[in-house]
């Protein structure tokens, strides 16, 4: 067990410690004493680890991560898991605005809220939410799987791609092109092992599913009052 | 026509409008039949006060000038030296800017890393990722993190000589890209993770940023992401040069790079490129006076763009206080883009060489900007690539020309005051004296 204390050790020393096993396979593990809010704590990680942040991260935790299993025993900033590419990000807490931006895959964990703009241009990522949402939620994702428990705030999924939502609660508002669409078994299969896999407390039938309605990929001036 | 009408009395010239113009009218036409903008890619084309209203003055009595041939006048540069533990050195102050595969080709990308690698300068990738021909080809590449992120991932990001975080592109400053469907080829379609044929929007801003607090926190992350080990660019538009250099370097910049209206874009609508944005002649000197006040004047470089076509661009650029230019446009006409060798084709698109901007709908007969087999095996980047290093060789030697009439042993010694105006519009823009006067309109009263 590798211990860093951000009290005492710096965030440069914290993070080029773990670039330095970038290429290993051998799996480690760390623990982040003291985070205190800093930004860009465990970006960056590629290689197998565990890791727990004790405590709240601030900006662009673990963003862009590979492998590593990275679990926040508090909240997160915004950006959080930014661009991540496999792995497993959880959550104990909140998460702030952004979180999985541009995700491309991998599993985020959230076990409280999620602010605007969750999974925004999800490239991939899927993203459990046990709380709510908020605004804007997967604005031009591209694909990957959000899941809510809780309620999802306005224009879910505004301009998505062939990325998947999945919400439990009330729906405010969706987004230009995105429409409720039909459960099939194959998507009652996915919530199945993504809700036992993240410890969520709910069953795929009480679930939504919406997706794009496709009607904007090719620009058509007779749609023009829907952008 | 007869002069007389049937009554005997003359006729009237018949006058065109100075203001429906046979090009208003035309757009008007176009767009009543078709209900859509007319988007193209491209820079602006009105004319707008350019580098060509300034002059050198070259040497006098009060100026040495230094012999061509013989005596020495350097042209390398250092980018990154703030921060980046390996900032990069090139030698000649002109870089490829960023044009993304999927608008371009792969060949169009192989020779634009060829020609640069030959010249000595580094090449940008763009939207969409980094190719494996353009890494391999160019020895000095800058990776740009763009708000769509298209083939964004930290493997790519680790293999970057640069990182260039774009907020703002000249020719569309607060505006996103389009890659229409049919340019979305499988492999393209495959990089940006999204369905093939559909059009592709680049969004016009970042999804995990807002503001310029949170680009100081984004440029911390990709920092660390990369150990510090690179500069990291920021590309902003010619909008607010002034307040957008000091957001820059407060958030952390290495390097800016600042584009002004005339740089082109690979597709966006031509209401926007011809009306938002600054000309790159008056974004200059704004930038470099807030590099001057915050003491960062040469230690954050300065890279301007947009429209930059000869060495005496390059030399103007510079004189005004740029580091380095970056060129776009005038790299794909090195390579062969517009090139009337093609008019029977370009005839066929409705158009004529040098006019051809319809990029994006990837049928250009030189094939460099398109994604269609047959189109691209028309560009030979072998020859595309020296083609570029000839061109950027020539700009190298023209400026070192102009600088050495001046008495300049390297290109950044060029100074304001190695230069006059031709219009008030250009001396007030570039707050060099008007020819043959003292004044400095825009700065001094009348």
């Amino acid at each position: 067990m590798n211990t860093v204390d951000l009290e005492t050790q710096s965030l440069r020393s914290l993070n080029q410690s773990l670039h330095d096993l970038i290429g290993t396979t051998e799996k480690t593990k760390w623990t982040v004493l003291n985070p205190k809010g800093a930004h860009a704590i465990a970006a960056g990680i590629d290689s197998p680890m565990d890791i727990t942040i004790d405590g709240s991260a601030g900006y662009f935790c673990a963003s862009m991560n590979k492998q590593a299993d990275v679990h926040i025993k508090g909240s997160a900033g915004p950006g959080l898991g930014e661009n991540m590419i496999s792995g497993t990000i959880t959550v104990d807490g909140d998460a702030s605005q952004n979180a999985g931006a541009t995700a491309h895959g991998g599993l985020l964990n959230i076990k409280g809220n999620a602010s605007a703009r969750t999974g925004i241009s999800m490239k991939g990522v899927d993203i459990v939410v046990h709380g709510s949402i908020g605004h804007m939620a997967a604005f031009m994702g591209q694909s990957g799987n959000l899941v809510v428990l809780g309620d999802a705030g306005e224009a879910l999924g505004d301009s998505c791609y062939e990325a998947r939502f999945f919400v439990r609660g009330e729906v405010k508002s969706l987004g230009a092109d995105c429409e409720k669409k039909e459960m099939r078994p194959e998507h009652i299969e996915f919530l199945k092992d993504i809700l036992e896999r993240t410890g969520a407390d709910a069953k795929p039938e009480e679930f939504t599913r919406y997706g794009s309605a496709r009607k904007l990929y090719n620009f058509d001036v007779d749609n023009a009052s829907a952008y | 026509m007869k002069d007389y009408d049937s009554k005997g009395i003359p006729h009237t010239t018949p006058r065109q409008s100075a203001t429906y113009t046979l090009d208003a009218n035309s757009d008007i036409r176009r767009a009543a039949a078709t209900g859509i903008y007319d988007i193209r890619g491209g820079g602006a084309k009105r004319k707008v006060p350019s580098f060509d209203d300034l002059l050198f003055l070259g040497a006098s009595i009060s100026r040495y000038a230094l012999e061509g041939y013989r005596e020495k006048c350097d042209t390398n540069v250092v980018l990154g030296t703030r921060f980046a533990k390996n900032p990069i050195e090139i030698d000649i102050p002109i870089t490829i800017a960023g044009m993304s595969f999927g608008a371009l080709s792969g060949a169009a990308k192989e020779a634009l890393g060829r020609g640069a690698n030959a010249a000595g300068t580094s090449t940008t990738t763009g939207d969409g990722g980094m190719t494996p021909e353009e890494r391999g080809h160019s020895s000095k590449l800058v990776y740009q993190v763009l708000p769509s992120r298209y083939g964004m991932n930290p493997d790519d990001l680790r293999k970057a000589d640069a990182i260039e975080i774009v907020v703002g592109q000249g020719a569309k400053p607060g505006g996103g890209g389009m890659l229409l469907g049919q340019k979305i080829s499988d492999r393209v379609a495959q990089m940006r993770n999204l369905p093939k044929g559909i059009d592709q929007r680049s969004s016009c801003r970042h999804p995990d940023w807002t503001g310029p607090d949170d680009l100081e926190i984004k440029v911390l992350e990709i920092r660390e992401l990369t150990d510090w080990k690179v500069p990291i660019y920021i590309k902003i538009a010619g909008t607010r040069p002034y307040f957008d250099t000091k957001l820059a370097v407060k958030a952390g910049a290495d390097v800016i790079v600042l584009d002004g209206m005339q740089g082109g874009t690979a597709a966006t609508q031509d209401v926007f490129i011809e009306h938002v944005g600054l000309p790159t002649l008056s974004c200059i000197r704004p930038a470099v006076r807030a590099l001057q006040e915050m003491d960062m004047h040469r230690k954050v470089q300065l890279i301007v763009s947009g429209g930059i076509r000869s060495g005496a661009d390059v030399a103007k650029a510079m004189a005004l206080g740029a580091d380095a230019v970056a060129i776009g446009t005038a790299a794909l006409i090195a390579l062969g883009d517009n090139d009337p060798k093609w008019e029977a084709e370009y005839n066929k698109l409705g158009t004529t060489a040098g006019a051809y901007d319809d990029w994006h709908e990837g049928l250009d007969p030189a094939g460099i900007t398109t994604q269609d087999p047959e189109l691209m095996s028309r560009f030979d980047p072998v020859e595309g690539g020296r083609r570029l290093r000839n061109y950027l060789k020539v700009l190298t030697l023209e400026a070192q020309t102009l600088a050495r009439a001046c008495g300049k042993n390297h290109l950044h010694n060029l100074e304001p005051e190695d230069m006059v105006a031709l219009t008030m519009e250009a001396a007030a823009m570039a707050q060099v004296p008007l020819a043959g006067t003292d004044w400095y309109p825009g700065k001094d009263k009348f």
